[in-house]
C-alpha cells in the first residue's frame, strides 16, 4: 500500500489535483482509495466515489486538531484501504496549521500552492512545505512569468530538496510526472511515524510522541469510526 | 528610442535549443494533423489561428507538455529533433517555454521597479547586469504601450495596455526562455506592429494563438486548427505581405474611431474614408 499524503492551505486545488491523479492511476491499472480528512464540512469523498467509482472515506476533526486528528486516524484509515482491496491511500488533509506539517515517514508528502497566493507565500508555510516531498504550484497560467519564477525561488530557498511540479489543475497539465513519482514511492510499512516535530504543546503529540495510531497516545484520542474519548489514567 | 540587446542572464540552458518539431497526433474524430513533421525554427513568428474550440490551445499545451503520445491528440514534441530532455519536463527552472495567457496578470502590489528587481535578482546576476535588464525591460514595455510606464507606479495601477506590455517585456528579457506562448494577448492597448518588430530582434521561437489577422499577417507563417486537428500550415506569401500594412491601416483607423467613441466624441463617415 502507498500512502500519499496532501495538504497545501484552503482552496489551493488540492481535490482536483487528486482526482487527476487519481484518473491517471486508474489508466495504469491501480487501486486507489480517496480519503479526507477535514474540520467540519467536506464532500469531496462522494463527488470522487460517484465519479471515480473508488473507496472513499471521510472524517471530521471537530474539536481536535486536525493535525492531531491526522496522526490518531491515519492508522485505521490504512487498516481500512487496506481491507478495501486498494493499493494506493490519497489522503486529503485540512492544511489548516502552519507550525505542524502531516507528513509521515514512509509516504509521500505533497503540498499543493496556488501560484496565485503571492510571491511571500512560500516563506510562510512553514513544516507544510519545508518537509514536503513535492510541492505541487496550481494556477501557473495565472501569473506572470515573474511572479512564476519567484514563487519557484523562493521555495526552493525554503525546501531545496523538494520536488517542484507546476501544474494546471483545471486541465491536468504537469500531473503525469507526480503520478510517475507516486507510483516510485516504496509501499508503506505498519510503524509510521510523523516526519515532523510538533510545536511546543502539552498533549502526547505535542510533546513529541509521533507514533502513528491512537493507540500510542493518551488524554483525549479518537478512532476512525468513534468520536473523541478519553484514554489513560 | 533604442533597445539593448537582451543582457544574457542567469543559468545558460543545458540544451541550446535550435528547433521544436511537432510530430503528427489526431482530432477529435480521430483523424490525422494535416502535417506529418512541423518543424519551428529558432526565430520563427508562428500563429496559430482557428476557431473557438478548434483545438488552439490543446496544440500549445501539447507543446507546453513537450507531449510524448501521452496527451489526447498523441502528438509528440521534439527539441532538436529528439525527445526533451529529463530535466526541461521534470524542472521548472529549466523549463524553456514562457507562457502568458489571456489570464495572465500581475498579482504583486510593488513598484514596478522593485517588481522588476525581485526578478531579477533571482538570476543572481551582477548589479550592473539587473540594472541593465530592468532598464532594457521598461524601454521595451514602453514601446509597446501608448500610456509609459514609470518605475515608481504600482504593479496593480497598471492598465490592461500597460500590464500586457510589461509581462511581454519581461518575459522576452528577464526570462531567458527560448520559446514563448503568448495565448491571445492582443485584445489589450499594445503596439502590435511594433511588438512584433521588436520581438524579432530577440532571438527566440514566439507562438501566437491569435484571431488577429494584424498578427497572423505579419507572421512567418500560421498553423490553422480545425476540429482538433492541425489542418493547414499556411506561410504567408507575396500577396498577404502586401495586404498585411493595409490590415494595419485599416485597424488603425478602427482604433481611432473606437477611441472616439470612448471619449464622447461624434463621428461621421470621415472616420472610415477611403477604406470602406
Amino acid at each position: 500500500m502507498k500512502l500519499v499524503i496532501c495538504a497545501g492551505p484552503a482552496t489551493t486545488g488540492k481535490t482536483s489535483v487528486l482526482r487527476h491523479a487519481i484518473q491517471r492511476l486508474q489508466r495504469r491499472g491501480r487501486r486507489p482509495a480517496f480519503f479526507k480528512l477535514d474540520v467540519q464540512y467536506a464532500e469531496e469523498d462522494e463527488q470522487i466515489a460517484r465519479d471515480f467509482g473508488i473507496p472513499t472515506r471521510k472524517v471530521y476533526s471537530g474539536e481536535l486538531c486536525p493535525d492531531h486528528c491526522n496522526v490518531m486516524v491515519l492508522g485505521d484509515a490504512l487498516q481500512w484501504a487496506r481491507g478495501a482491496g486498494c493499493d494506493v491511500l490519497l489522503v486529503e488533509t485540512a492544511g489548516l496549521c502552519l507550525r505542524c506539517s502531516p507528513y509521515v515517514d514512509g509516504g509521500l508528502g505533497i503540498i499543493v500552492l496556488e501560484a496565485t497566493s503571492g510571491m511571500n507565500l512560500p516563506l510562510k508555510v512553514g513544516p507544510m512545505l519545508s518537509l514536503a516531498d513535492v510541492a505541487v504550484v496550481t494556477k501557473i497560467d495565472r501569473i506572470s512569468q515573474a511572479e512564476r519564477e519567484v514563487f519557484r525561488a523562493r521555495i526552493q530557498d525554503v525546501a531545496p530538496s523538494v520536488a517542484i511540479r507546476e501544474t494546471n489543475a483545471l486541465h491536468g497539465i504537469g500531473i503525469d510526472p507526480l503520478v510517475d513519482r507516486i507510483l516510485a514511492t516504496p509501499d508503506a510499512g505498519d510503524n509510521l511515524l510523523l516526519r515532523g516535530n510538533p510545536p511546543v504543546g502539552t498533549c502526547t503529540i505535542c510533546v513529541g510522541k509521533k507514533e502513528i495510531g491512537w493507540k500510542s497516545h493518551f488524554g483525549v484520542v479518537r478512532t476512525l469510526d468513534n468520536q473523541l474519548f478519553y484514554r489513560g489514567e | 528610442m533604442s533597445i539593448m540587446p537582451p543582457p544574457s542572464l542567469g543559468p545558460r540552458p543545458l540544451t541550446e535549443i535550435e528547433q521544436i518539431s511537432v510530430l503528427a497526433g489526431r482530432g477529435r474524430d480521430g483523424s490525422a494533423d494535416a502535417v506529418a513533421r512541423l518543424d519551428l525554427k529558432m526565430g520563427d513568428v508562428v500563429s496559430i489561428v482557428g476557431h473557438t474550440g478548434s483545438g488552439k490551445t490543446t496544440l500549445i499545451n501539447d507543446i507546453e507538455l513537450f507531449a510524448d503520445t501521452d496527451t489526447p491528440t498523441g502528438r509528440r514534441i521534439l527539441i532538436n529533433g529528439a525527445p526533451a530532455p529529463a530535466e526541461m519536463r521534470d524542472d521548472p527552472a529549466r523549463n524553456p517555454i514562457a507562457l502568458i495567457t489571456q489570464h495572465t496578470t500581475f498579482l504583486s502590489d510593488l513598484p514596478v521597479g522593485e517588481f522588476l528587481h525581485t526578478h531579477a535578482r533571482i538570476r543572481k546576476t551582477s548589479r550592473s547586469e539587473i540594472e541593465g535588464a530592468i532598464a532594457a525591460t521598461l524601454a521595451f514595455a514602453n514601446e509597446l504601450t501608448g500610456e509609459p510606464i514609470v518605475l515608481d507606479s504600482r504593479m496593480t495601477e497598471l492598465s490592461g495596455g500597460q500590464t500586457r506590455s510589461l509581462l511581454i517585456a519581461d518575459a522576452t528579457i528577464i526570462c531567458n526562455t527560448p520559446i514563448v506562448l503568448l495565448d491571445e494577448v492582443e485584445n489589450a492597448g499594445i503596439h502590435r506592429t511594433r511588438a512584433l518588430e521588436l520581438l524579432r530582434r530577440h532571438r527566440k521561437i514566439f507562438i501566437f494563438v491569435t484571431h488577429d489577422p494584424r498578427i497572423a499577417l505579419l507572421s512567418d507563417y500560421r498553423i490553422v486548427m480545425r476540429e482538433g486537428r492541425i489542418a493547414d500550415v499556411l506561410y504567408t506569401d507575396a500577396a498577404e505581405r502586401l495586404l498585411a500594412p493595409m490590415v494595419a491601416r485599416l485597424d488603425d483607423r478602427l482604433s481611432h474611431l473606437r477611441d472616439r467613441i470612448r471619449r464622447g466624441d461624434r463621428v461621421s463617415p470621415v472616420e472610415l474614408e477611403g477604406v470602406a
